[in-house]
C-alpha cells in the first residue's frame, strides 16, 4: 500500500467529521428559515384567533316615553333623536342597582359598546311599536370585557396590571349566570370601517380601498407593461435608447418603494394637485413600481414562444405585428398573466410609498369609488399596530391574517395558471 | 458538454450517425462475446460482468476486463459505446450522477472498489482522473496543483508542499513554461497547457492510476502531441486507462487496446495485433472507417 | 357631463366609426365580394378611423386635467382684490373655496367673500366641464369624418394602423425611462431647494439630526438641524445586523439545497422560502415590534444589559430573517451557474462534498454572491416598514445594537406623514434624504447587477 493510502486513509475520520459538520450546518440554516416561518405564521395565528370572534351581551331595555324623553304621540324624526343612550343606561342600572358611586357607574356603562344605543335606535326604527315596552336586545360588549373573557393569560394577570377590574369581573360572572353573554363570529370586523373603538373597528374600509387602489394598479401596469414587453421583445431595434430602456427597467425593479412615493407626492399629489389619500394616486404610484416587475415577467413569457411560430406566421404574409398579436402574444399569455398576478400580490402588500401619499389618514367611511379618501389593508395594519389595547393587537393580526390569505390565494392561481399553462416546445 | 453524457445520449457525433450503416441488431447479431485475452498476470484493476443503467436504459452489458500494472490501456470505439461511461466506474464518478446504477466487481489490487466500506474519496485519491475538457479550477496555477495534496494533507510543511507541486509540474512537463508565473491564474493558461495542468493536479496526489478520458479532444495538434508524450513518460510509474476517439493516437500511446461497441467489449488485445490483424468483424469495420 | 359618461360617450362614437369606416372601404369597392380589391382588410380601415375618433378627444382631456384647475385657479384669483386681504390667504381661501364646492355646502350661513369665491368657482367649473364635453366630441367627430373622407381602395389602412400600434408600444417602454426621470426630477427639484436653506455640507456632515422647526420664530432651536450622520450610521447599523443574519443563513440554506438536499426536502424548502419572501413588510415590522423587540429586551435584561425598546438589534434581525430568501434565491442561481467540471475535477482529486463546495465552488461563486450581497444590501437600506415599526425615531449617533437609533427610511416617512407645509425645511428634508437613498440604491444595484452578469458571462 502506497504512502498516499496511507496519509489520506488516516485523515479521513477528520474529514468526514468536518463533513458531516458542513452538511449539519447547510441543513440548520434551512431548518432556521422554516422556524422563522413558523415563529412568524404561528404567533400571528395564534394573537389573530380571538379577534374573528366578538362578545355580545343581553341586556333588557326600558323603551318608555319618559326614558327616551318622547314626546306623546312621536312622529319619525322624533323617534330618530330620541335619547337611546339613556335607555341604555338605564337598562345597565337596572341590571346592577347596587351600583352607586360615579365612577363605577361609568365603568358599568362602559360594559356595553358605545354601539348599544345605536343597535337600540334600530330596533326601534325598525319597529316603533316597541315604545313603552321594555325589550330585550343583544348588544355588542365592550372590547375590554371582550378580551378578558377571551384571554385566559389575561384572567391570571394581577387586577393592578389589566384594564378590566376585579368589580367588573364579578358584573361578568353575574351576566354569564344569567345567560345574558354570548360569543358569535365577529362579522362587525368584516363589515365595518375603521373606529376608535377596538370592537368596532373592522377592515371593511381598508378591503374596499385596497380593491379599488388594485383595480388603478392593474389597469394601469397591465396594459403598459404588457405593451412594453411587446415592444421591447419583438420590435426594439438593438441601439442605445434600448439598452438605456433595459436599464432602467432593471434599475427600477430594485428602487425602494418608499422612492417612488417621494415621486407620487411630489409630481401626483403637489405638480398635478390629484387628491390626497385617494386610490386613484396609491395605483398611480404602485403600477409604477410594478410595471418593471410586469414587464420582466411577460418578456420572459415572450421569449419561450419559439421564433418559429412567428416565422410560420410571418411566411404567410402575416405583418410582424399581425404575427405578433395573433400567435406569440396568445401563447405567452398564461406568463404574462402570472407575472401581473405576482405583481398584483407584491402591489397588495405594499405600505410605505402609500404613507407618503396620505393613505395613512383615519378613515371611518367606505370608500366608494378611486377618488374617495381610503386606507389599505396593509396600511390598516400599521396604523392598527400604533394602537396600545389589547384587542387592537387581536384586530391586526386578524388584518394581517386576512391580508395573507389573499396573497396565498393570489399566488396559488399564479401557480395553478403556471402549471394549467406550461407548456414544452 | 460533459463527456459522461455521451455514452448515454444517441450520438452526437455526425460522422457515427452517417456512417454507421448496418442497423444495430445486425452488428450486435454478429456479438458473441469478448474476442481476445481480457485477463493480464499482474492486474492493478480487475473488472468483471460489469453492468452499467442510467435509469431504464443500459450502457454496458457484461464487460470483463483487466488493467494491468503499468501499463497504458486505450480504450476505443464509435461515440455512445460506453467507452467513456465504462471509465469513470473506475474511480466511480458515476457516483455524482443519480440515476447511474453499476453492477458487478471491479477491485483495485484485490478490493472491489464498489463494496460498502470502500471510501470513495480515498479510491479517487488513488485512482485520478483526468477530463475530456481542461478544467483548472479558477484560483493559481499553484493552488490547482496543490488543492489536490492540500485536502488530503500530503505535505507537512510548504516547503514540502513546494516540491511536490514543482515535481508534478515537472513530470506533466509544464514546469518550464510556468515556473516564473505559479501565482498566475490557471485558466489564463492556453488549451494544451490547462490541461498539462490538470494532469499535474492528478499526479501531485501521486495516484496509482490515472484515468483519461479523451484529454486531448479539445486540444490542437501541437498540443495533443505534448500529451501523448506526457502519457508515454507516464505509463512507466502508473497504471493509465486512456479513453480516445483517435485510432492514431491509442496506437502510439497504448500498450492494449479494448474496442467497445454499442456498451460491449468486442476485443482486447495488444494493441499493435488490434491494428493490424483485427480478429472481430465489427472491429475490423471501426479501423478500417467503414463507421466512426 | 360627468367625466365617465363623457367617456362612455366617447367609447360609443369610437365604436360608430369603426362600423361607418368598415362600411366605406368596402362600398368604395362595392361590397363584400370585392373586398380583396381593397388594399388593406376593412376592419383595418375600421381601426383606422376609431383612431382618428378617440385618440385626439382623449389626449384632450388629458390635457384639460391637467390644466383646468390651475387655469381656474387663476381666474378666481384674479377677481380677489388683494387690498381686502389680510395678508398672503389666497391659495387658502381658494382652498376653502374648492372644498365648499366639493361639498355642495354652499348656502345662506357661509360668509359672502367665500360664497362668492365659491359660486365663481362652481360657475367655472360648469362652464369648463361643458366645454370639455363639447370639445371632446367634436374632436371626434371631425376625426372620424375626417379618416373616412381618405378611404380609397389604395390607402395602406394596416400600414398606418400598425404604425400607430408601434408607437403606442414603444411609448409604453419608454414609460420606465419616465419614470426614472420622475424620480430623480422631483428628488433633485426639491432636494436643490432643501439645500438653498441648508447647505449641503451641513447635511451630509452635520452630527445632529433634529427637524423640529418651530412655529415661532422666538422658540427654542428655531432653525431645526439637519445633520443626516446619525442617520446614515443608523442605517447601515441596522442593515449590518440584517445582513450579518441573512447573509450566513441564506447562502448556507442556498449551498445546501443546491448541493445536498433531496428532492423531497427541496419541495418543501422552497416554498418555505418563498413564502418568507412573499409576506408583506408591515408583516415582518408588526412581528418586530410585537414579539421580537420585547423578547430581546427580557433577554438583555434577565442577563444585565439595558435595551433599548426600539433597539436596534431587533429591527436588524428582524429584516434579517426577511432577506434571507433574496440572499438565497440570488446565491442559488450563482451557485448553480459554477461549471459541474469544475466540481468533477475536485471530485476526480478525492476531495470530499463540503472540501469540493468551500475550495472551489465557493471561490469561484464568490463574485456573484459578493453582487447577491450587495444586491442584499440596497435592500436592507431601502426597507422601510419594518424600521418604521421597530425602530425608534431619535437619531442617536450610536453603533451599539441595543440602543434605539434612527434610518433614512423612518426620517422620510416621518417627516412626509400627517399635515405639513409643503415648503418648509423640514418636508423639503425628506427629498434631501430620498435623495440620498435613491443615489446610494441606484450605485449599489448598478455595481452589483454588472458584477453579477460579469459573472455570469465568465461561464457561458
Amino acid at each position: 500500500m502506497s504512502e498516499t493510502t496511507e496519509i489520506v486513509r488516516a485523515s479521513l475520520a477528520k474529514r468526514y467529521a468536518r463533513e458531516r459538520r458542513f452538511r449539519l450546518l447547510g441543513l440548520a440554516s434551512v431548518m432556521a428559515s422554516a422556524a422563522f416561518l413558523v415563529l412568524l405564521l404561528g404567533n400571528i395565528l395564534t394573537k389573530a384567533w380571538p379577534a374573528f370572534t366578538t362578545t355580545y351581551v343581553k341586556i333588557d331595555v326600558p323603551l318608555t316615553p319618559e326614558v327616551l324623553r318622547l314626546p306623546d304621540a312621536p312622529d319619525s324624526e322624533a323617534i330618530a333623536s330620541a335619547r337611546y343612550g339613556r335607555a341604555v343606561k338605564q337598562a345597565m342600572r337596572d341590571l346592577f342597582p347596587d351600583v352607586s358611586s360615579r365612577s363605577e357607574k361609568r365603568a358599568l356603562y362602559q360594559t356595553v359598546s358605545a354601539q348599544a344605543e345605536f343597535t337600540v335606535k334600530d330596533a326601534v326604527i325598525a319597529n316603533p311599536e316597541l315604545i313603552g315596552t321594555t325589550h330585550s336586545l343583544w348588544v355588542l360588549a365592550d372590547d375590554d370585557l371582550d378580551t378578558y373573557r377571551k384571554s385566559k393569560s389575561l384572567q391570571a394577570v394581577p387586577e393592578e396590571d389589566r384594564r378590566f377590574k376585579d368589580f367588573q369581573v364579578t358584573w361578568l360572572e353575574e351576566l354569564s349566570a344569567q345567560n345574558r353573554i354570548k360569543t358569535s363570529f365577529n362579522w362587525v370586523f368584516f363589515e365595518r370601517g375603521d373606529s376608535r373603538e377596538p370592537e368596532l373597528a373592522g377592515i371593511r374600509g381598508a378591503l374596499a380601498g385596497s380593491f379599488y387602489t388594485l383595480i388603478v394598479t392593474l389597469a394601469l401596469s397591465f396594459p403598459i407593461g404588457v405593451a412594453a414587453a411587446i415592444y421591447l421583445e419583438s420590435f426594439a431595434p438593438r441601439n442605445r435608447l434600448t439598452d438605456l430602456i433595459e436599464v432602467n427597467i432593471n434599475n427600477l425593479a430594485a428602487v425602494p418603494s418608499i422612492v417612488f412615493g417621494l415621486l407620487g407626492v411630489a409630481v401626483f399629489i403637489n405638480f398635478l394637485h390629484l387628491p390626497r389619500s385617494a386610490p386613484l394616486v396609491g395605483g398611480v404610484v404602485l403600477s409604477l413600481m410594478t410595471l418593471p416587475t410586469i414587464i420582466i415577467a411577460s418578456r420572459a413569457a415572450i421569449k419561450s414562444v419559439p421564433p418559429s411560430i412567428a416565422d410560420a406566421a410571418l411566411g404567410l404574409g402575416a405583418s410582424r405585428m399581425q404575427a405578433v398579436m395573433h400567435h406569440v402574444l396568445p401563447l405567452a399569455m398564461p406568463g404574462i398573466l402570472t407575472g401581473t398576478i405576482i405583481g398584483m400580490a407584491q402591489a397588495l402588500g405594499e405600505t410605505a410609498p402609500l404613507l407618503m401619499i396620505g393613505m395613512v389618514a383615519f378613515i371611518v367611511d367606505v370608500p366608494t369609488g378611486i377618488t374617495d379618501p381610503a386606507t389599505v389593508l396593509p396600511v390598516q395594519v400599521y396604523l392598527w399596530s400604533d394602537s396600545p389595547e389589547r384587542a387592537f393587537t387581536e384586530r391586526t393580526s386578524a388584518a394581517i391574517v386576512v391580508l395573507l390569505v389573499f396573497l396565498i390565494l393570489m399566488n396559488a392561481f399564479a401557480v395553478y395558471l403556471r402549471k394549467r399553462f406550461e407548456r414544452s416546445w | 458538454m460533459n463527456s459522461f453524457t455521451d455514452a448515454a445520449l444517441p450520438a452526437t457525433d455526425s460522422t457515427a450517425t452517417t456512417k454507421e450503416a448496418p442497423d444495430l441488431d445486425a452488428q450486435l447479431a454478429k456479438f458473441t462475446g469478448t474476442v481476445g485475452n481480457v485477463r493480464v498476470d499482474n492486474a492493478k484493476m480487475s473488472m468483471t460482468g460489469v453492468d452499467v443503467h442510467y435509469g431504464d436504459a443500459q450502457a454496458i452489458h457484461n464487460v470483463d476486463l483487466d488493467l494491468g500494472k503499468n501499463e497504458v490501456m486505450a480504450m476505443i470505439g464509435p461515440s455512445g459505446c460506453g467507452k467513456s461511461t465504462f471509465l469513470r466506474c473506475l474511480n466511480r464518478m458515476n457516483d455524482t450522477i443519480e440515476s447511474c446504477k453499476v453492477a458487478g466487481s471491479l477491485t483495485l489490487d484485490g478490493e472491489d472498489i464498489y463494496e460498502r466500506n470502500q471510501d470513495v474519496v480515498l479510491l479517487r485519491a488513488r485512482v485520478g482522473i483526468v477530463f475530456q475538457k481542461p478544467n483548472p479550477f479558477p484560483k493559481s496555477i499553484y493552488d490547482n496543483v496543490a488543492y489536490g495534496p492540500r485536502i488530503h494533507g500530503l505535505a507537512a510543511s510548504k516547503s514540502e508542499l513546494d516540491d511536490i507541486v514543482e515535481q508534478s509540474l515537472k513530470r506533466a512537463s509544464l514546469w518550464s513554461e510556468v515556473a516564473d508565473r505559479l501565482d498566475n491564474p490557471g485558466t489564463g493558461l492556453s488549451g494544451g497547457q490547462q490541461q498539462r495542468l490538470c494532469i499535474a493536479r492528478t499526479i501531485a496526489v501521486s495516484p496509482e492510476v490515472i484515468l483519461m478520458d479523451e484529454p486531448c479532444s479539445a486540444l490542437d495538434p501541437i498540443a495533443t502531441a505534448k500529451i501523448e508524450e506526457l502519457i508515454d513518460e507516464l505509463g512507466k510509474n502508473y497504471t493509465i486507462a486512456i479513453v480516445t476517439h483517435s485510432m492514431q493516437q491509442a496506437a502510439r500511446v497504448s500498450d492494449r487496446t479494448a474496442y467497445f461497441h454499442l456498451g460491449r467489449l468486442v476485443e482486447v488485445g495488444v494493441t499493435n495485433d488490434i491494428f493490424t490483424n483485427p480478429t472481430h468483424q465489427l472491429t475490423e469495420n471501426y479501423i478500417t472507417g467503414r463507421f466512426g | 357631463m360627468a367625466i365617465s359618461s363623457l367617456i362612455l360617450l366617447l367609447l360609443l362614437l369610437t365604436a360608430a366609426a369603426y362600423l361607418i369606416a368598415k362600411r366605406r372601404a368596402l362600398q368604395t369597392v362595392g361590397g363584400r365580394r370585392n373586398a380583396s380589391q381593397l388594399n388593406s382588410l376593412p376592419s383595418h380601415y375600421g381601426a383606422l378611423a376609431a383612431i382618428w375618433c378617440v385618440v385626439p378627444a382623449l389626449v384632450l382631456l388629458l390635457l384639460w386635467g391637467v390644466l383646468e384647475g390651475p387655469v381656474i385657479d387663476r381666474q378666481v384669483a384674479a377677481q380677489l382684490d388683494p387690498a381686502t386681504l389680510d395678508g398672503g390667504n389666497v391659495n387658502l381661501l381658494l382652498n376653502q373655496a374648492q372644498n365648499l364646492v366639493a361639498s355642495g355646502r354652499i348656502d345662506s350661513e357661509t360668509d359672502p367673500l367665500r360664497r362668492g369665491l365659491a359660486e365663481h368657482y362652481r360657475d367655472l367649473q360648469d362652464r369648463s366641464g361643458l366645454l370639455r364635453s363639447v370639445l371632446a366630441i367634436a374632436l371626434a367627430v371631425i376625426g372620424t369624418a375626417f379618416a373616412c373622407s381618405r378611404i380609397t381602395r389604395t390607402l395602406r389602412a394596416r400600414t398606418r394602423v400598425e404604425r400607430f400600434m408601434l408607437g403606442v408600444l414603444a411609448a409604453s417602454a419608454s414609460v420606465a425611462i419616465l419614470t426614472t426621470l420622475g424620480i430623480v426630477l422631483s428628488v433633485l427639484f426639491e432636494a436643490m431647494q432643501f439645500f438653498r436653506e441648508v447647505p449641503p455640507t451641513d447635511f451630509l456632515f452635520g452630527t445632529v439630526w433634529s427637524p423640529q422647526t418651530a412655529i415661532r420664530a422666538d422658540q427654542v432651536g428655531a432653525s431645526g438641524s439637519f445633520g443626516a450622520i446619525p442617520l446614515f450610521v443608523g442605517t447601515l447599523l441596522i442593515s449590518a445586523i440584517a445582513l450579518t443574519v441573512a447573509v450566513p443563513i441564506g447562502l448556507m440554506s442556498a449551498i445546501y439545497l443546491s448541493e445536498y438536499a433531496h428532492a423531497s426536502v427541496r419541495s418543501v424548502a422552497k416554498p418555505v422560502m418563498e413564502v418568507l419572501a412573499g409576506i408583506p413588510t408591515v408583516v415582518y415590522g408588526f412581528f418586530a415590534v410585537l414579539t421580537v423587540a420585547p423578547a430581546i429586551r427580557r433577554l438583555g435584561e434577565s442577563i444585565g444589559l439595558s435595551v433599548a425598546s426600539e433597539s436596534a438589534l431587533a429591527a436588524g434581525l428582524v429584516m434579517g430573517i426577511m432577506i434571507i430568501p433574496f440572499v438565497s434565491s440570488l446565491s442559488d442561481d450563482v451557485i448553480k451557474a459554477v461549471p459541474q467540471a469544475l466540481r468533477d475535477g475536485s471530485f476526480g482529486l478525492g476531495a470530499t462534498k463540503s472540501e469540493t463546495i468551500r475550495q472551489v465552488v465557493f471561490p469561484a461563486a464568490l463574485p456573484g454572491i459578493v453582487g447577491s450581497i450587495l444586491l442584499a444590501a440596497s435592500r436592507a437600506i431601502g426597507e422601510t416598514m419594518i424600521v418604521v415599526m421597530a425602530a425608534g425615531l431619535s437619531a442617536n449617533l450610536t453603533i451599539n445594537p441595543l440602543e434605539a437609533v434612527t434610518t433614512v427610511t423612518v426620517q422620510i416617512v416621518t417627516l412626509l406623514t400627517g399635515d405639513q407645509e409643503f415648503d418648509s425645511a423640514k418636508t423639503l428634508a425628506a427629498f434631501a434624504l430620498g435623495l440620498m437613498l435613491f443615489f446610494t440604491t441606484l450605485l449599489l444595484n448598478v455595481f452589483a447587477l454588472h458584477v453579477v452578469r460579469k459573472y455570469r458571462e465568465q461561464y457561458e
